[in-house]
């Protein structure tokens, strides 16, 4: 057989390539490979060898061949057989039990297939079980029977094509579809029709994956935004003042993780993956305390005076800006996700869900109970409440006001600290992680209004699925100017937000 | 919060005297005197010592100084500006960078078309379009080989989108801090914009490398004391014309709006228009500081418009004393002058100081440095 493959003509090569593949010695992979790479020589007319580096290997046995005989002949290679070649070492790869081996070889499929691969791909489907190795034999088989000379095989490989949803196969697809020079590539009509017909239903598929993917990248941007927002929501809503370090008291959240990250990994390297659950009520915690320390010092002392109190916290946000940048420097620090939230689950073909942004979906929901249930079941959050509405009345009825207004105050900004936490997850840890929150949260307690929590959570969800929507649409930087333009014109016709509260008042 | 709001200590800052009809003269003997002596200063002593007398004399005025001088006179107007919406009629904008900007942008198209077929590519394109592979200019850019028509692009662009955002705010009663919140929303989602390159201004790099302006070669310091002059002369134009303003029964009836929009309205008067007016010319004013920036700092990019710098202006006039006028024009110099010297000196420790300004001037300072003086006096 080695020597059919040397010696042949081309079609007894080809079949000896044939016969080698089924007979599944891992030998002969190094010998395909050393011939598509000009290693392969022959010696008189029955040796083979394989010569590397000046040392000859006997080919059919194995045995190295010492010394290098005098007169040798290189195997010359044309393309047809590096083509043929190369498809037999990918599908003999393909029975490897190596799963990066598998993938490989049919990523190399892909791209140089025949037909005379189509039974060993067939064969390969049948025992495959990983859904991305299986995804890519399928389209490789299609591709290959589509390009056939076969009426009946190009048809079945259409009517195959409609049960795949991937982007590649649209694409396949269209080639069928597609004109030259004025005439279809694909002279028969029948095939055509069930081309369009496997198209669209495709194309429905991966127009409702592309849907799911949206909705849900809109509803972790969503939640993101409701977490940034929900304190901002509730010291605004109290106190009726802006506070714009609100950003720096997320960032300082996300810095809190990072040193809680780093002391596990330090003294608890064991424990390791469980340090987020350590690092959220920390992250609370640090940025409550740094809000109540904010509120006592200078927040308090401008009540009334909501402008100046904009231009004070402004100031504020500088200073913890700065003040990160010389304890941890001004580049990003690494925050690392615990092993249980890398990976993801797909849903669809394409259509990936990292553990991640679910775990932060799901968080801000706990976090949004949470919230709600204090602000509705306890003590605090009914004088909070009443606060809100009314602070004169609240006050005349022995609500010690500067008391709820410090701890509402701690409390929005424990809330910040805890989307810091979720945010270092997913993104970037520096000192001006804040400002980039910011004016988005701004814009979600605008439209939201004041005072209710479902405000929030709906302008929130809104617009995070609206901006990725229109991101789809019109690109990135677009989508968010619109959504601002769209808040600008909004508060026109309600300015105070989507649920206010009613009260008689002249001015808010 | 209404409440809360007139419990708030009212301060009248450059109080009129009372029960006189007339109005009171523009400004007292003395301060004329005194911007006698500042026109004297800014349009003749500090260009003839830039110019005339030589370099190694202590008189002399580093080419350095002027263009600092020039930057800082046009914050200075720009907190004029500010003045004029915060200050007397108590709207605070968190958007006066974008109109800056607007103006200095519209300037910038003017001088990136007189750069001609000087630039890196030799192209009669603007060196960015040629790298985006245009063809031809895009049609807002029509005309913009004309001086005049950029000067009244420079007042029209600004003006135009204020009174257009200050009409549907306004007519909404969009006030106090969602009004500010709004304007910063506004400034960002431009930022954002100008930001790409296919909006047609240069994207991040914005416009810089001019090389002349009305055929005049830009760095050549005769231009350059030019330009000084006039931004000189436009202070203190625009310190008189904000003077006559609030000194003007239309002066009042903002001061008002500031103190009792309520009451206000009760007495008859629709604050809407008022509010427009001044909202409007302060834009105005600003887009005029930023063309009159532009060709003296040589750069003008999207980065103006970011929301951080629109609140640093807030804080010029502030530091200066609100309602005063002349007070935040020092407040600007103070703040930029401290500026230059932080950054070159403690680079770290800039953000720190400017942080603490904010902070304790408004916590300890509400009158600002002007306030002290007229402690000091009364």
């Amino acid at each position: 057989m080695v020597r059919d493959l040397a010696f042949g003509d081309s079609e007894v090569r080809s079949k000896a390539i044939g016969a080698l593949v089924t007979s599944a010695d891992p030998a002969v992979v190094s010998l395909l490979q050393a011939m598509i790479e000009g290693e392969v020589q022959t010696a008189g007319d029955r040796q083979v060898l394989i010569v590397r580096d000046d040392k000859a290997v006997d080919a059919a046995t194995g045995q190295a061949v010492d010394p290098l005989p005098e007169t040798r002949e290189d195997v010359v290679v044309n393309n047809r057989m590096r083509r043929e070649l190369a498809t037999a070492i990918a599908s003999f790869k393909l029975s490897s039990p190596d799963r990066a081996v598998r993938l490989a070889a049919a990523r190399e499929l892909q791209n140089n297939a025949d037909e005379d691969a189509l039974p060993a791909i067939a064969a390969a489907l049948a025992k495959e079980s990983d859904p991305e190795i299986k995804g890519l034999l399928t389209l490789t088989h299609a591709s290959v029977q589509l390009g056939s000379t076969d009426r009946a095989t190009r048809l079945a490989a259409v009517r195959a094509l409609a049960q795949s949803d991937t982007g590649a196969t649209k694409t396949l697809l269209l080639g069928v579809l597609a004109k030259k020079d004025g005439k279809f590539v694909e002279t028969d009509d029948e095939i055509r029709v069930e081309a369009e017909r496997s198209l669209s239903a495709v194309e429905g598929r991966l127009l409702k994956g592309d849907i799911a993917a949206r909705v849900f990248s809109g509803i972790s941007l969503g939640t993101i935004l409701l977490l940034a927002a929900l304190g901002l929501a509730i010291t605004y809503g109290l106190m009726g003042v802006i506070n714009m370090a609100h950003g720096e008291l997320i960032m300082v959240g996300a810095y809190a993780t990072y040193v809680v990250q780093n002391l596990f990994r330090q003294y608890l390297p064991g424990a390791f993956d469980w340090y987020l659950l350590f690092a959220i009520p920390m992250a609370f915690l640090v940025s409550g305390l740094v809000g109540v320390v904010l509120e006592r010092t200078v927040i308090r002392h401008l009540y009334g005076r909501p402008l100046e109190t904009l231009l004070a916290t402004w100031g504020l946000s500088l200073i913890l800006i700065q003040a990160m940048r010389t304890i941890f420097g001004a580049q990003n620090v690494q925050v690392e996700n615990p092993v249980w939230m890398s990976g993801g689950v797909e849903i669809m073909t394409n259509v990936v869900l990292p553990w991640s942004r679910i775990i932060i979906v799901a968080f801000a929901g706990g976090v949004l109970l949470l919230v709600w249930g204090l602000l509705t079941r306890t003590r605090l959050g009914l004088f909070v409440r009443a606060v809100t509405q009314n602070r004169q009345m609240a006050s005349a009825l022995g609500v010690r006001t500067p008391k709820i207004d410090m701890l509402a105050f701690g409390l929005g900004s424990g809330i910040a600290g805890l989307a810091g936490c979720a945010l270092s997850q997913i993104g970037n840890v520096g000192p001006d992680l804040g400002q980039s929150y910011i004016v988005d949260s701004f814009m979600v307690v605008v439209l939201g209004g004041v005072g209710q929590l479902a405000g929030t959570v709906y302008a929130a969800l809104g617009l995070g699925i609206a901006n990725k929507f229109l991101e789809a649409w019109q690109g990135a930087v677009l989508a968010k100017i619109a959504v601002l333009v769209f808040i600008i014109i909004f508060i026109q016709k309600r300015p105070q937000g989507l649920f206010a509260l009613k009260g008689r008042q002249v001015e808010a | 919060m209404s409440v809360q709001k007139s419990l708030t200590p009212t301060f009248v800052p450059g109080a009129l005297p009372h029960g006189t009809g007339a109005l009171p003269r523009l400004w007292s003997g003395k301060a004329w005197a005194f911007l006698g002596a500042a026109a004297l200063v800014l349009l003749v002593v500090v260009p003839v010592c830039n110019l005339l007398v030589p370099k190694d004399s202590v008189f002399h005025v580093s080419d350095y100084t002027v263009t600092l001088i020039g930057k800082i006179m046009c914050y200075a107007i720009v907190a004029l500006a500010m003045d004029l919406i915060w200050g007397y009629t108590g709207i605070l904008s968190l958007g006066h960078g974008l109109f800056f900007a607007l103006g200095g942008y519209a300037m910038g198209m003017y001088l990136m078309r007189s750069i001609g077929r000087d630039g890196v590519y030799k192209s009669d394109l603007p060196d960015f379009m040629v790298f985006l592979d245009w063809k031809t200019y895009p049609w807002y850019w029509s005309f913009t080989d004309n001086f005049w028509y950029c000067a009244l692009l420079v007042v029209l662009v600004p003006g135009v989108l204020a009174f257009v955002f200050g009409f549907f705010a306004f007519r909404s009663r969009i006030k106090g801090v969602y009004f500010s919140i709004i304007t910063q929303a506004l400034t960002y989602a431009f930022m954002l914009l100008f930001f790409r390159n296919d909006t047609g201004f240069g994207g991040n790099n914005g416009f810089t490398d001019f090389k002349r302006i009305l055929g005049f070669p830009i760095a050549a310091p005769e231009t350059r004391v030019a330009m000084f002059m006039v931004t000189g002369a436009a202070l203190l134009g625009f310190l008189c014309l904000g003077r006559a303003i609030v000194q003007s029964k239309l002066g009042r009836v903002l001061t008002a709006i500031r103190d009792a929009e309520t009451r206000v309205m009760f007495s008859g008067y629709n604050p809407v228009y008022f509010k427009l007016f001044i909202w409007t010319l302060s834009a105005v004013i600003c887009g005029v500081a930023g063309a009159l920036y532009v060709p003296q700092v040589g750069i003008i990019n999207p980065s103006e418009m970011s929301p951080a710098n629109s609140i640093e202006i807030a804080i010029w006039t502030a530091v200066g004393g609100r309602g005063t006028l002349i007070g935040p024009v020092i407040g600007a110099a103070a703040v930029n002058l401290g500026k230059s010297w932080f950054t070159q000196a403690l680079p770290e420790y800039w953000l720190f100081a400017l942080g603490l300004l904010f902070i304790l001037v408004t916590l300890y300072l509400p009158r600002g440095i002007a306030g002290l003086w007229i402690k000091k006096r009364s």
